[in-house]
């Protein structure tokens, strides 16, 4: 049987044991009318060869293409050993680790993976992973609320620059709790939130939310931004590409202060394959101050009764299974084999290889805008500094332009018509270290051929 | 196990140790970055070799205990094995290299097993439309109550204010009732494990939105009164949620939508084997009724005669709206997905069958070493629950002491302390892929820890001994916060 070793006579012995005469006994506390009908709709169960052949037929319809899509999900090489080692049934196969003696390996690895991510962002700690950059966010402004006690109004500023369906997600699991969510509109210039627009004497504002790179590509001017917010009272919620932190300046720095107080995004870039969305994982770092108000599991280092140094999931008053309705969040399950991966792939890149993935997905992006500009008709819609992803203005509708590149093998970037329309034909192109000189010009010759 | 000091990764980094064989060098820097906005001082990243990597992460997973190398009865996490088929075929280039923003079109493969997951998890719930993404319990349960919380708005039914949770409930319902804006009251738990029906009637009420449930619940029993329960519920015009963390134990055997429930969350990582990773990821799928079916999560995967596509927010104008950057943990529902099919519909049944044959002759063998079970009268679930409350009077040992000398035994400990309301307690799930051999050696190693602590309590509350660590201080580590290593 699938999965099941009883033989029959393994199974007639464990009833006799029992004292039942069939399994069906064993559910004769169940009334007998919830009783389901057989399954209609699964399929009769196959073997691992018939199986294996229907996923390979399925996965080879997924067609391959030079792809210049990023938009919150970053291609990126990963090196062999990252998931080698990420699927050692060890660390594949382990549940969260709550018996810490027999769960040094996964706390540890956490321990290292909490050091790394606030050595990536510059902030004091980080917890031990959420589900998704775009939750992370929602998870960070509920948290923000919580720990600015000044704070009464529950009012969070969020750029229009910060990813669309990040907004979207936030609103989705905040709108409960009597916060509201104003828009911060950006200078469609230079696609980036002008730190003069904003207001002289905005009131009471609990948090502002900083992307960096926003979602355009283009870098904010995180320093004023911070220095404006945290004057005014706000909390700074940066949400970052950790990719681009090996490159710009981290949140932990942002400002003439302390820096920001939560930061959070997608660890997707950092050794997670694309795999249609999932799973990746969410990070969260935050200013000591702030540790008691995070949600998520952080792993604390300590001794055992012989004064050996171990670790163990601390501050557990925080969560659901203590605190219950008072918890900081419900999170449970977290991505922790993301984190694992993460962790591997930031020891095997190392301080020079992540700064010269960011500094080659940067100088690709450059490259290829430049290229694609020289076409007739294209331009680059904004004049701010971007890190690995840019923004281009097209002469036709962009889905007619993106349909017609797709049939020549290229998926040439996210259509921002929908949801930024004031933009035009516009395109969000990224190019990062995976691409090589032939693969740019293959984009702008099928460009060239699209638009000819 | 090793019981060796391992040091961390950044203790093996050397200055300039510079591994760049992985990805190309950049040529010709371009960089347009402003100086004042670039990093003055790089991260401290480990600089380590390839191998320094490979050995040292090799050796921290040989300090786990996993469902690989242990029997691993976790009460309410459904530890059974991951079959590496899931894990192998999931990870086939076509899935793994799909970006999720690429066209439909590119997608068919992708899209086509995320429908047939959709009607297979319609199937064994009974519940007439499933969104997949949800990317873990928790998140499943705040879509769930959310849907309630959308329905009740959208017949502007706004005064209901409260959720009602059982006192057994996993912690994470009342914390989603919270996110929702809802207050929670607890129901009692009668003598034989069954929800207080009395007590329900009592604060049941026009103010109730609905209930959470997990049935079976955290007990380890079935709850035989629940049709009344939804009755009760619903005509208050409370929804019922249900809590699928112990869907493993009904599976094909009965479906939740015909027990009353509106809603249901599934653990994928638990009932449909996908691998828990250490603390995840999972994926929390929510099946709705009818009446609930404006109101999912989006994205949801639909079909018309140009093949699979994305349901969103134009197709499901009331929909609660979006919890994930994509479309949730796509990678894992692939992996619950092969599960399915290497299953069918007889194997699906046959999980139910074998975990609670498990379960009961384990809780059978167990009581007949002499241990005390809390709800000796009823058959056991794909769970059940010991009580060490006689153990701890007479001998002084407690429940955390049995887990703790368990590892030396080379198991993982079950569930201890939850649920709450049972004093001294193992939450106990041995899952249906554990052969009767592991069984019988576990009930020998509980019997063994009983005789000593009868004839040598000390010993054993020092217990671990044979782990890379002995008992670890938590109090410490939570009073002298320690989360990062402090380079120098």
């Amino acid at each position: 049987m699938p999965f099941i070793p009883h033989t029959e006579n393994d199974t007639r012995t464990m009833l006799d044991t029992i004292g039942a005469d069939s399994i069906e006994d064993l559910f004769d506390e169940i009334p007998a009318e919830l009783r389901a009908q057989p399954l209609s709709e699964v399929p009769a169960g196959r073997n691992e060869m018939a199986v294996s052949r229907l996923l390979q037929a399925r996965a080879a319809q997924d067609i391959q293409a030079l792809s210049f899509l990023g938009a919150g999900a970053y291609e990126h090489h990963i090196p062999a050993a990252v998931w080698e080692l990420t699927t050692r049934g060890e660390f594949y196969t382990a549940y969260t680790p709550y018996q810490a003696e027999a769960s040094q390996g996964t706390l540890q690895l956490l321990y290292e993976f909490q050091t790394m991510m606030t050595e990536l962002t510059a902030m004091d700690v980080s917890n031990a992973s959420l589900y998704d950059g775009a939750s992370a966010l929602a998870e960070a402004v509920l948290m923000a609320v919580r720990a600015n006690r000044k704070s009464k109004s529950k009012r969070i500023l969020i750029p229009t620059t910060v990813n669309p369906t990040y907004r979207s997600v936030v609103n989705t699991i905040v709108r409960h709790q009597g916060i509201q969510l104003e828009l911060v509109n950006y200078d469609t210039q230079s696609g980036y939130i002008d730190p003069a627009s904003l207001p002289t004497d905005p009131g009471d504002i609990t948090a502002l939310v900083i992307p960096q790179p926003n979602f355009f590509g283009a870098l904010e001017d995180v320093d004023a931004l911070t220095d404006w917010a945290q004057a005014h009272g706000a909390l700074v919620i940066g949400v970052v590409n950790p990719t681009a932190m090996a490159l710009i300046t981290p949140p932990g720095e942002w400002g003439n202060g302390t820096g920001a107080d939560i930061v959070c995004g997608e660890g997707q870039p950092l050794g997670a394959p694309l795999s249609s969305g999932g799973p990746y994982f969410g990070f969260m770092c935050c200013a000591q101050k702030h540790v008691r108000q995070m949600p998520g599991r952080i792993i604390g280092r300590t001794d055992d009764i012989e004064g050996k140094t171990g670790y163990v999931l601390t501050l557990q008053a925080r969560e659901q299974h203590i605190r219950r309705s008072k918890a900081t969040s419900n999170i449970c399950t977290n991505q922790g084999l993301l984190t694992t991966a993460a962790t591997i792939y930031l020891s095997l890149m190392g301080p020079e290889g992540l700064r010269q993935t960011a500094e080659h997905s940067h100088a690709n992006t450059h490259k290829l805008a430049e290229k694609l500009c020289a076409i007739k008709g294209v331009e680059k819609i904004f004049n701010r500094p971007c890190f690995h992803e840019t923004v281009l203005r097209l002469p036709k509708p962009a889905n007619e332009i993106l349909s017609a590149l797709d049939t020549q093998g290229v998926l040439g970037g996210f259509d921002l018509s929908q949801t930024y329309p004031e933009l035009g034909n516009a395109i969000l192109v990224c190019a990062t270290e995976t691409k090589t000189d032939n693969d740019l010009e293959q984009y702008a010759t099928a460009l060239r051929n699209v638009l000819a | 196990m090793h019981d060796t000091h391992t040091p961390l990764i950044f203790e093996h980094s050397r200055p300039g140790r510079i591994n760049n064989t992985h990805t190309q060098r950049s040529t010709a820097q371009t960089s347009i970055i402003p100086d004042a906005m670039l990093r003055k001082t790089p991260p401290r990243l480990p600089e380590v070799s390839e191998m320094d990597a490979v050995r040292h992460y090799t050796r921290l997973s040989q300090k786990n205990f996993s469902i690989d190398t242990h029997f691993y009865p976790l009460g309410s996490c459904t530890m059974k094995h991951n079959p590496r088929a899931c894990n192998t075929l999931a990870m086939l280039p076509g899935f793994l290299s799909r970006h999720p923003l690429s066209p439909e079109q590119h997608g068919q493969g992708y899209l086509s097993c995320m429908w047939d997951l959709q009607e297979i998890l319609k199937d064994v719930t009974g519940m007439t439309a499933v969104s997949l993404t949800p990317m873990a319990g928790a998140q499943g349960e705040f879509a769930g109550v959310a849907m309630i919380r959308a329905y009740h708005d959208a017949n502007n039914d706004t005064t209901r204010s409260e959720i009602l949770v059982p006192d057994a409930a996993h912690g994470t319902n009342p914390a989603t009732a919270t996110m929702c804006g809802y207050a929670t009251k607890e129901i009692p738990t009668d003598a034989n494990g069954d929800v207080d029906v009395d007590a329900l009637k009592a604060v049941v009420g026009p103010q109730t939105a609905g209930i959470m449930l997990t049935n079976p619940s955290t007990l380890g029993v079935f709850d035989r009164r629940i049709k009344e329960i939804a009755g009760i519920v619903h005509k208050a015009g409370g929804l019922l949620y249900y809590d699928g963390a112990n869907l493993n134990a009904i599976l094909g055997k009965v479906k939740p939508g015909d027990m009353g429930f509106d809603v249901i969350h599934m653990n994928l990582h638990k009932t449909f084997s996908t691998p828990h990773g250490g603390g995840g990821p999972g994926a929390g799928p929510v099946g709705v009724s009818e009446r609930l079916k404006p109101f999912m999560p989006i994205p949801v995967v639909g079909k018309n005669d140009n093949g699979y596509y994305w349901l969103t927010e134009k197709d499901l104008p009331q929909s609660i709206g979006r919890l994930s950057a994509f479309m949730g943990n796509a990678g894992v529902l692939l992996r619950a997905y092969i599960y399915a099919l290497l299953l069918g519909r007889e194997g699906m049944t046959r999980v139910a069958d074998y975990a609670t044959l498990n379960a009961n002759y384990l809780m059978a063998k167990l009581s007949q070493a002499g241990f005390d079970m809390a709800l000796p009268e009823r058959r056991a679930t794909h769970e059940f629950i010991l009580t060490l409350k006689r153990q701890a009077k007479e001998q002084g040992v407690t429940a955390m002491d049995f887990a703790k000398r368990l590892l030396d035994y080379g198991f993982h400990a079950p569930t201890t302390y939850f649920p709450l309301i049972v004093p001294e307690c193992l939450l106990i799930e041995p899952t249906e892929s554990e052969s009767k051999e592991t069984l019988d050696a576990f009930v020998e190693a509980m019997a063994a820890i009983q005789k000593e602590a009868e004839s040598d309590a000390q010993t054993l509350k020092g217990a671990p001994y044979t782990m890379p660590m002995r008992r670890l201080d938590d109090v410490k580590a939570a009073r002298e916060l320690d989360l990062r290593y402090k380079q120098s």
